[in-house]
């Protein structure tokens, strides 16, 4: 189970006010749900993941995970607990290392390193059982460069790696956007089977609508640093691609009719 | 013949330091100035080691004991205090300029009737050496290199064996992919002070060795060094292109002892010595430059 507490993450702007990015923001997400995230830019989605993975500092609040208070904990100890697929393919994988290798990184996350050998035969075996049930024919390439592979590939690999073992929270950050249509399509459909198959508890921030429409339990709308919908069973069912569609450009409206006013407010008196 | 044995003995010697910034510069994309005082370090430490008496053996594994100390605290700069590589790199150099002078008591001490590895190895190798055809004196010089080149290839070893393991596989990946690394629970930010303590043990060793076999060591003798194993690192890739860990750690090797043998031939066509260490950054310049220039070229052609 994941909760937040109040969560706030404020950046000062230089000369400018305090943007809060994450403000306030409570939240518990039972084990097992899978929650898309969406929002405008400049919204803070990515800081509130960010904030959850430890990239980012809160500046107050507090955040819990299975049943650990991790909100002091540096970005590398919270990797015990959970699992990341970025936006980048090539932030999530080492381009020089092969396949295994990088596969071999993933088996030890909570773990002790340790002078043992990276790269074993039971390694080898399982690795090429996971991948090549999810993508049939990448397990003959185990011992080819990961920087080898296609954007899609890596982050087929990188999802594999993130839940090589099981996380208690898979932190998905746009993992698709910066790929082809097809390609991000066949990394949607190995998210959807991974979640389901590892029971896992995912946050999943995307920009496309239709993934948001159809994927997972529950939908997160964040506006501003602050959740402005959050629905789940039947409602999320309900809703569809251009639900959403309607309610951001509502919120885009709304940005703007503020930016024109504080600018007339600022003309007229400062 | 025993110049051509001593060109190869010093490029093997130099070789560690190639090594060193493989480790470094290749798999952390470190560029690590400390190499320029870590190389001197291992010499001055080795060098007063062994002129109070101690063992030539620990005298020199004290040397790399030193340099890995340094390269530590360079990490640390770095990871723990956010400092650029390039400048931590500088402020360690320059602090270690003042540490060698201090071991050292002065500029230069020689090893003149002190009984130095390369001695034991020596008298060691030495029957072997005329097995192998050499006559009297070159068997020495040749006992020497055989000497020299066994270490290297002990360190090559070694250094392929333990990036082949859980933690040399981390390191790699974090030096790599820092991200990455982070992503799946390593901190970065002490892989790269061990990363940087492996280099510049193999670095100072490099000293260590260089003034065993010069038979002195000079608190000027690291100057350039770092760009001196870029150079062997370069040049080995060139030689061998793409290859994985084991290859490249070979080729890096082999590049020092190349590049050695270039100089040699430089010198001996009527290069002033001179201008040794503004080649050496010339070709650096030029092995960093042209494969850029290659793309655009390709791009260019491709774009037409």
């Amino acid at each position: 189970m994941l909760e937040l507490n109040a969560a706030t993450v404020a950046f000062s702007t230089t000369g400018g006010p305090v943007v809060r990015a994450v403000d306030g923001v409570s939240l518990t997400v039972p084990a097992g749900q899978f929650v898309v995230v969406i929002g405008t830019n400049g919204s803070g989605k990515s800081t509130l993941l960010g904030s959850i993975a430890g990239t980012v500092r809160l500046d107050s609040g507090s955040i819990h995970l299975a049943g650990h208070d991790i909100t002091r904990w540096r970005e590398d100890q919270r990797a015990r607990l959970i699992g990341r697929v970025f936006q980048d393919p090539r932030a999530g994988t080492a381009a020089s290392l092969t396949v295994l290798e990088n596969i071999a990184v993933a088996a030890c996350r909570g773990r002790r390193a340790g002078l043992s050998w990276a790269t074993s035969r039971s390694l080898r075996a399982a690795a090429a059982e996971r991948l090549g049930s999810i993508v049939p024919g990448l397990e003959t390439r185990l011992d080819q460069p990961i920087g080898s592979l296609s954007g899609g590939q890596r982050q087929i690999v990188t999802l594999v790696m993130a839940t090589w073992h099981r996380p208690d929270l898979l932190l998905l950050d746009e993992h698709t956007a910066a790929l082809d249509p097809a390609a991000a399509d066949r990394v949607v459909q190995a998210t959807a089977r991974l979640v389901r198959e590892h029971h896992l508890t995912a946050l999943m921030v995307t920009h496309s609508l239709a993934q948001a429409a159809t994927l997972g339990d529950r939908l997160l709308l964040i506006h501003r640093g602050r959740i402005v919908l959050d629905v789940q069973g039947a409602a999320k069912r309900r809703l569809s691609a251009d639900d959403l569609a309607y309610r951001f450009d509502r919120l885009r409206s709304a940005d703007q009719l503020d930016e024109s006013a504080s600018r007339t407010l600022t003309a007229l008196y400062v | 013949m025993i110049t051509l044995l001593s060109t190869w003995t010093f490029g093997v010697a130099l070789g560690f330091v190639a090594l060193g910034v493989f480790v470094s510069y290749k798999l952390f994309a470190f560029p690590d100035i400390t190499t320029d005082g870590s190389f001197t370090l291992g010499a001055v430490v080795a060098t007063v080691l062994l002129v109070a008496g101690v063992d030539p053996v620990w005298a020199t594994l004290a040397g790399m004991a030193a340099g890995a100390a340094a390269g530590a605290c360079t990490g640390m700069l770095h990871a723990i205090l956010g400092i650029e590589p390039l400048l931590a790199g500088i402020l360690m150099m320059t602090a270690l300029a003042s540490v060698n002078l201090v071991v050292l008591g002065r500029s230069n001490v020689p090893l003149s009737g002190v009984k130095t590895l390369l001695d034991r190895a020596e008298v060691a190798l030495l029957p072997a050496a005329r097995l192998l055809g050499f006559d009297d004196a070159a068997a020495a010089e040749a006992a020497r290199l055989g000497f020299m080149l066994l270490t290297a290839c002990v360190a090559v070893l070694l250094l392929y064996l333990f990036f082949r393991t859980r933690l040399g596989t981390a390191m790699r990946a974090g030096g790599d992919t820092p991200t990455m690394a982070r992503a799946l629970g390593r901190n970065t930010g002490g892989l790269t002070v061990a990363g940087l303590a492996i280099a510049n043990s193999l670095t100072a060793l490099s000293g260590a060795m260089v003034a065993q076999y010069q038979g002195f060591a000079d608190v000027q003798m690291g100057i350039g060094m770092v760009v001196w194993g870029m150079a062997s690192v370069f040049l080995g890739a060139a030689l061998v292109g793409q290859v994985r860990l084991g290859g490249a750690l070979l080729a890096t090797l082999a590049g020092s002892v190349t590049f050695r043998l270039l100089v040699a031939a430089a010198l001996r066509a009527g290069l002033d010595p001179d201008w040794l260490k503004f080649t050496t950054a010339l070709v650096v310049l030029t092995a960093l430059v042209a494969p850029r220039m290659l793309v655009r070229k390709q791009q260019a052609s491709a774009a037409r």
